[in-house]
């Protein structure tokens, strides 16, 4: 049963080898490159990543569009995002990440409302300049208590050259100063999402931190302000990372962007430290304000109590030590329900295996999850992730992982149909191509409508969703009609 | 339908394609041809001469202003002008914003959908001076304009132009049913012009179907919004014009699949005919009072 090392790798290589051979000479030769088996003591994984998906196949990835309006923008709760152009971007990424806010929807926060310029044939012909001005109006008029508005551009945008700067500038000026943020997010530029979410955090740089609106407020410091990075709050993720900080004696002032407000991205530059948890989306900001403000930047990953642990240690080793006495306090304290969790579904998920493919950190970050519950992840990949999160996924995965880049809808099956794991961890495109083939499957970017997965008590409901999948007693019901 | 023919004039900007084709065309009217100009330039400025108008009001402003063009009559948008000439202008944004192609377009198949084509002898269309990009090459594609005139003169530029047009005529020429009718000459009075003209139309392996000679009755006939045609019926002009009329007439079916040169064939052509000296490359971008 048990393989060694040698022959698992020698499998995986004749795996890749053989789903290849489908694809024509030029395909397959792209394709390798994106394909490997993990070598431990190499510095990355050893595949290719942000290249263009070739035609043809089915890449799972989005546009820049989805990455500035989807991923960075849309959370920030008490601005209106307005998605400008054709009415079908804003319709089908309604409100689809589940980023979980507290407030009055449609009078101080608009996360779930859709707002669109729904251009027609004559804005293409004579530009939407004038529309987005009146669009900005009717916000401004209907909605009071909005704190900023921001742009999110559409393909047609960048391609008729509407100015939307000089409007934004414009209706800034005219509202005496309001936050008004354009976005240069067409979809068409880049690669993949990837390229959406630099845009954004350089949008938030040029006209949050830079720009002229940036409004001063009373704000009195302490040694422990830091800022939670790249938490995008998905069913409440970044509540639960919060209270863990905060039980550490740290002050977080600012959410980026779950559940997070304009004032909190405005005051960010006056934090202690940043704490990044999706490195992919929002490395760009942190970087940014290092160099500008000197303010250093900590990854860690709130995934699974050894992880967190981890990062706890490594977030207080920033800081005096009361809070690094602070943070033992913490894992001591949760230590005896980490273990009440582990016992309970231990048990019936040990050596179960996983394959993954998600988008910006998790398929690395979530390997710790799994392990605690004594699972292992043997295969995992990037929807649009780039050389250096390969490389931080070399301290998470195991000699002889498959790895598996901007997989391919044909790809990602074959895989599965070969590696049989019993659990695959992914969106909802591919969810119901592998419950079809009978292997249990969780939504990975949604948590399935479920989470919290961050934290101590995300843990203990990421675990109770694992088992639910996994020890389901569908599995043993399902029967092909074909097969008396 | 069979006896509907479409075509399109093209040139570099400023060449006088506007002119040449609505004299072209009154000329044809006056041969009895039931006439539909549908001019694709954002500036609208087509149809004047027919309709002694500054500029109609364009099937894309009466659209904006109605809400779309799904809510516009064709009777809206279409004038009559000198001798029956039915009258469109696409028309489409100012210069530097939006998109002018979407516009001519969405135009066309408005016209399209609406008839504008029935009861015609001749369609013609008349695109501002570049194809810049594919909403402008619209008239080209397929089953629109059978044949295009490009119209040119011995200068440099216009020759690189109608060079860089026969390009795109032959792209569509391929997929589609577009041909090149045959150059026109607008005299500029530049050195050996009716020679070089001849010349690159053999090159384009075309034919220079008319030389018209610089006249300044057309400046007078244009400072009234008039043809030379309607204006000075009986000059020499106007039968300059007719001349092409009866020339475009009975070229039907006569349009080739053009055969474009590099920019070196352009410059050996103006070489051979003496009237650029063999380029001494030691020259080449220095100024006059340098040399």
């Amino acid at each position: 049963m048990s393989m060694t090392v040698d022959e698992k790798k020698a499998q995986n290589a004749a795996l890749i080898a053989e789903v290849l051979k489908a694809y024509p000479e030029k395909t397959a030769k792209k394709r390798a490159k994106h394909l490997n088996v993990h070598e431990e003591g190499k510095p990355d994984c050893g595949v290719k990543s942000n290249i263009k998906s070739l035609p043809g196949v089915m890449t799972i990835r989005g546009c820049a569009y989805a990455g500035s309006k989807g991923v960075v923008w849309g959370p920030i709760k008490d601005m209106i995002h307005i998605s400008h152009g054709p009415v079908g971007c804003g319709q089908y990424s309604w409100a689809a990440r589940r980023n979980y806010y507290i407030g009055v929807t449609g009078v101080d926060t608009f996360v779930t409302m859709q707002f669109t310029s729904d251009f027609q044939e004559k804005d293409i012909v004579f530009g939407g300049d004038k529309k987005l001005e009146v669009i900005m109006d009717e916000i401004q008029q209907l909605f009071p208590l909005n704190k900023g508005i921001s742009v999110q551009s559409e393909c047609p945008i960048g391609l008729i050259g509407d100015d939307i700067e000089a409007v934004s500038k414009k209706k800034s000026k005219e509202y005496g100063g309001h936050t008004i943020v354009p976005v240069r997010c067409e979809g068409f530029r880049g690669v993949s999402q990837s390229l959406g979410h630099h845009i954004a955090n350089d949008a938030i740089r040029d006209w949050v931190f830079e720009g002229t609106t940036k409004k001063e407020r009373e704000f009195v410091s302490t040694p422990y302000d830091v800022a939670i990075i790249g938490d995008y709050n998905i069913g409440g993720d970044a509540w639960s990372s919060r209270i863990l900080l905060e039980e550490m004696g740290l002050r977080v002032i600012a959410q980026w962007s779950g559940d997070g407000t304009i004032a909190e991205l405005e005051n960010t530059p006056k934090a202690k430290l940043n704490v990044l948890h999706c490195y992919r989306s929002m490395n760009y900001i942190s970087r940014h304000m290092e160099e500008k403000y000197g303010i250093p930047w900590v990854e860690y990953n709130f995934f699974g109590p050894s992880k967190i642990e981890e990062s706890l240690r490594e977030i207080a080793s920033h800081f005096d030590d009361r809070i690094k006495e602070n943070a033992e306090k913490v894992i001591a304290k949760y230590k005896p329900l980490m273990q009440a969790v582990i016992d309970k579904y231990r048990p019936r998920l040990e050596g179960k295996k996983v394959m993954l493919f998600v988008g910006g950190l998790r398929p690395r970050h979530v390997i710790g999850a799994y392990e605690d519950l004594g699972m292992e992840v043997v295969g995992t990949g990037y929807e649009f992730g780039h050389n250096d999160d390969y490389q931080r996924t070399t301290h998470y995965v195991k000699d002889g992982t498959l790895i598996y880049d901007d997989v391919t809808g044909y790809e990602f099956e074959k895989f599965v149909e070969k590696v049989k794991p019993d659990l695959v961890g992914s969106g909802i495109k591919e969810k119901y191509v592998f419950q079809k083939m009978g292997v249990p499957f969780r939504q990975m970017h949604s948590w399935d409508y479920s989470g919290p997965y961050h934290g101590y008590d995300g843990f203990a409901i990421f675990a109770r969703d694992m088992d639910m999948a996994i020890s389901s007693p569908i599995w043993g019901l399902s029967r092909a009609p074909w097969k008396k | 339908m069979s006896s509907l023919r479409q075509i399109a004039f093209y040139g570099k900007g400023g060449i006088g394609k506007s002119t040449t084709s609505q004299n072209t065309l009154a000329a044809l009217a006056e041969m009895g041809q039931k006439i539909l100009i549908v001019g694709c330039d954002p500036k609208a400025d087509s149809t004047r001469l027919i309709l002694h108008a500054k500029a109609q009001d364009t099937i894309l402003s009466l659209a904006a202003e109605a809400g779309s063009v799904e809510d516009l009559e064709l009777e809206d948008v279409m004038k009559i002008g000198f001798r029956d000439i039915r009258c469109v202008e696409s028309g489409g944004p100012e210069p530097g914003v939006g998109c002018a192609g979407r516009g001519v377009i969405t135009s066309i198949n408005f016209l399209e959908e609406n008839g504008a084509y029935e009861g015609v002898d001749y369609v013609s269309y008349d695109v501002l001076g570049d194809v810049v990009c594919g909403g402008f090459a619209m008239p080209i594609r397929e089953n629109k304009a059978q044949e295009i005139y490009i119209v040119m003169s011995g200068e440099m530029m216009a020759m690189y132009a109608a060079n860089n047009i026969s390009k795109g005529i032959l792209k569509y020429a391929n997929s589609g049913g577009v041909r090149l009718g045959g150059l026109v000459c607008n005299e500029r009075k530049t050195d050996k012009e009716l020679e070089l003209a001849e010349s690159l139309a053999k090159k384009l392996g075309t034919t220079l179907i008319h030389f018209v000679p610089r006249d300044n009755i057309v400046q007078h006939a244009e400072l009234r919004r008039m043809t030379v045609i309607e204006y000075a019926p009986d000059s020499a002009q106007a039968g300059q014009y007719r001349m092409l009329a009866e020339k475009v007439h009975a070229n039907k079916g006569q349009g080739i699949i053009p055969t474009p040169i590099t920019m070196d064939e352009l410059e050996d052509l103006l070489m051979e005919h003496g009237v650029m000296a063999q380029v001494d490359e030691s020259q080449v971008g220095k100024a006059a009072t340098a040399a």
